[in-house]
């Protein structure tokens, strides 16, 4: 297959394609709708016969994320992927491996909770991955992906992430993006690296002790509060960094824009048809997108806020991202909430009107 | 001039609704277009309702999800009180006459009827049944070639199938001959 061939896939076909092109050396899942399918074309895919790498349906959610913990400690290129309720399931291993500072691939395709809730799509799920998740002071790197295109590209770029700052990183996508088919340019095959640049590029990892190393120990524990308190004041000074350096957004007709809506993932597309629909009106609304929700773009939300009149978060929930939002607008700006829930999508119309009577 | 045609295909679960959209939007894409393919996914199985929204456009498609559309093509009574409001004042609507005893009523859009299950029972194709309808859609507007459709389904379609593209042509031109303006 040429590198360069344009495909029609669901998001989560180029979920698998893509870590299969990346490097990836192993998948540890559990199915569960709507986010099934990258199980599935793992399977169909069989890359254990071409780049070696393992796939693996593991018993439960709970193995899934504890396979992928064993996996990255010895610095291969590991991941799962599932959604909501199976995400819960994981938080306890995503701590750890946050604690341990491994990284890791994540991927939650959201449908509507709270519980089993529903299996349409939902964006439910931003405190979860934003707000730490698990227990203890941690972060993931968490990326948002607005596309099938996006969702191929992303799946390096988390793995990037995550190797650069030893970091879990996360894709929060959704179940429309996961269920929808759009054009997509799969991202060129790179080899699986070998032993010699694991132990290389990841001196921390448990690769076997060659030539009398110090033995690397990889765990969350530390009973000491002292060794603790540095530990955690080091995990700190990483995210200080993260956020310093990693922050992603796209902005759209903002330049004249009176209002603006700040919208991630699926909102964000149908905020750009409301965006449509309101210039044609005459409202000047625009967009800015956050592709990283963590980091999350608070300079770039701050000078917003100076330039518009008023900021509608729209998110497929009750309301999460906007606290962020209202954090970094710091009361300059009116900031409001709309969302649909439990598996309910907003459609563009029903933005348009709730433009109408917000500001 | 930019195109964008926004569609709705809703029926049964089993009438091949969502393959339908599959290929158009393959189609589209094999003509260079952007497309997007958002099917309501459930816990659909046959006899329930299944739907898909299928954008081909010349410019970038902002959102898969939306509140009207240009083109509904209807296949069974509950799509068609579902859809029929839904359409653009202007728009086009298609119906099969076979799943559809109430026929629609709205005067500010174009209707069509399409009796494809009828001429897919006649052919002795009834697989083929969403390929005839196809086949009317393109009659009207031609949002990708014939000869794109046929591309899609040699790219879509195993290789143990291909036997039955002939026959699938012959579908979407029978499509093309039966749809009739109300």
């Amino acid at each position: 297959m040429a590198d360069q061939e344009i495909t029609l896939m669901k998001g989560n076909e180029a979920i698998a394609h893509a870590a299969i092109r990346c490097g990836c050396d192993g998948y540890f899942g559990y199915p569960i709708t709507p986010q099934s399918e990258v199980l599935e074309t793992l399977a169909e895919q069989k890359p254990w016969e071409t780049t070696g790498m393992v796939v693996l349906q593991a018993e439960s959610e709970v193995s899934s994320i504890n396979m992928v913990y064993g996996g990255a400690c010895t610095g291969k290129k590991v991941m799962t992927s599932s959604s909501s309720p199976g995400v819960s399931l994981m938080q306890e291993g995503i701590s750890y491996m946050a604690g341990a500072e491994l990284p890791a691939l994540i991927v939650n395709v959201m449908r509507g909770g709270p519980g089993l809730g529903t299996i349409q799509p939902s964006q439910s799920d931003y405190f979860q991955a934003c707000k730490g998740g698990g227990h203890g002071d941690y972060h993931l790197i968490v990326l948002a992906p607005a596309s099938v295109q996006e969702m191929a590209d992303f799946v390096d770029l988390a793995f990037t992430l995550a190797f650069r700052y030893r970091n879990p990183a996360m894709i929060l996508a959704d179940g429309a993006i996961g269920q929808m088919m759009e054009k997509v340019v799969l991202p060129p095959f790179k080899p699986r690296r070998t032993e010699e640049e694991i132990i290389k590029e990841c001196p921390w990892a448990t690769t076997g002790r060659i030539g009398g190393r110090k033995p690397n120990i990889i765990t969350s524990l530390e009973l000491r509060s002292e060794e603790m308190e540095v530990i955690n004041l080091r995990i700190q000074a990483k995210y200080r960094e993260i956020e310093a350096k990693e922050v992603r957004y796209e902005e759209f007709m903002l330049d004249d824009a009176e209002y603006a809506i700040v919208a991630f993932g699926s909102a964000a597309r149908i905020a750009k048809k409301s965006i449509e629909i309101a210039r044609s009106q005459g409202i000047k609304v625009g967009l800015l997108r956050p592709i990283t929700l963590w980091p999350f773009p608070t300079k770039e939300v701050k000078s917003l806020a100076s330039r518009v009149k008023g900021i509608l978060s729209l998110e497929i929930n009750a309301g999460q991202m906007v606290e962020d939002i209202r954090l970094a607008v710091e009361g300059a700006v009116p900031v409001l909430h709309f969302g649909r829930l439990g598996g309910i999508i907003p459609d563009p119309d029903e933005v348009v009107e709730v433009l109408k009577s917000s500001f | 001039m930019t195109m964008t045609e926004e569609i709705i295909i809703a029926g049964f679960g089993g009438q091949g609704v969502l393959s339908m959209g599959k290929i158009l939007a393959y189609a589209g894409l094999m003509e260079g277009k952007e497309v997007t393919w958002m099917p309501a996914y459930g816990p659909e199985q046959r006899g329930g309702t299944a739907n898909v929204t299928v954008i081909v456009s010349d410019s970038p498609v902002s959102s898969p999800i939306l509140s009207s559309y240009d083109t509904a093509i209807v296949l069974n009574q509950p799509s068609l009180e579902k859809f029929e409001p839904k359409v653009k004042p202007g728009g086009t609507l298609i119906y099969d006459g076979y799943g559809i005893p109430e026929p629609p009523t709205r005067k500010d859009i174009d209707v069509y009827r399409i009796d494809a299950m009828d001429a897919a029972a006649e052919m002795n194709l009834i697989k083929t049944f969403n390929m005839i309808v196809l086949g009317g859609l393109l009659k009207i507007h031609p949002v990708v070639g014939i000869e794109s459709v046929l591309a899609a389904l040699r790219k879509t379609l195993p290789e143990r199938h291909h036997h039955l593209i002939p026959k699938n042509e012959e579908a979407i031109r029978k499509g093309m001959e039966i749809i009739k303006k109300l």
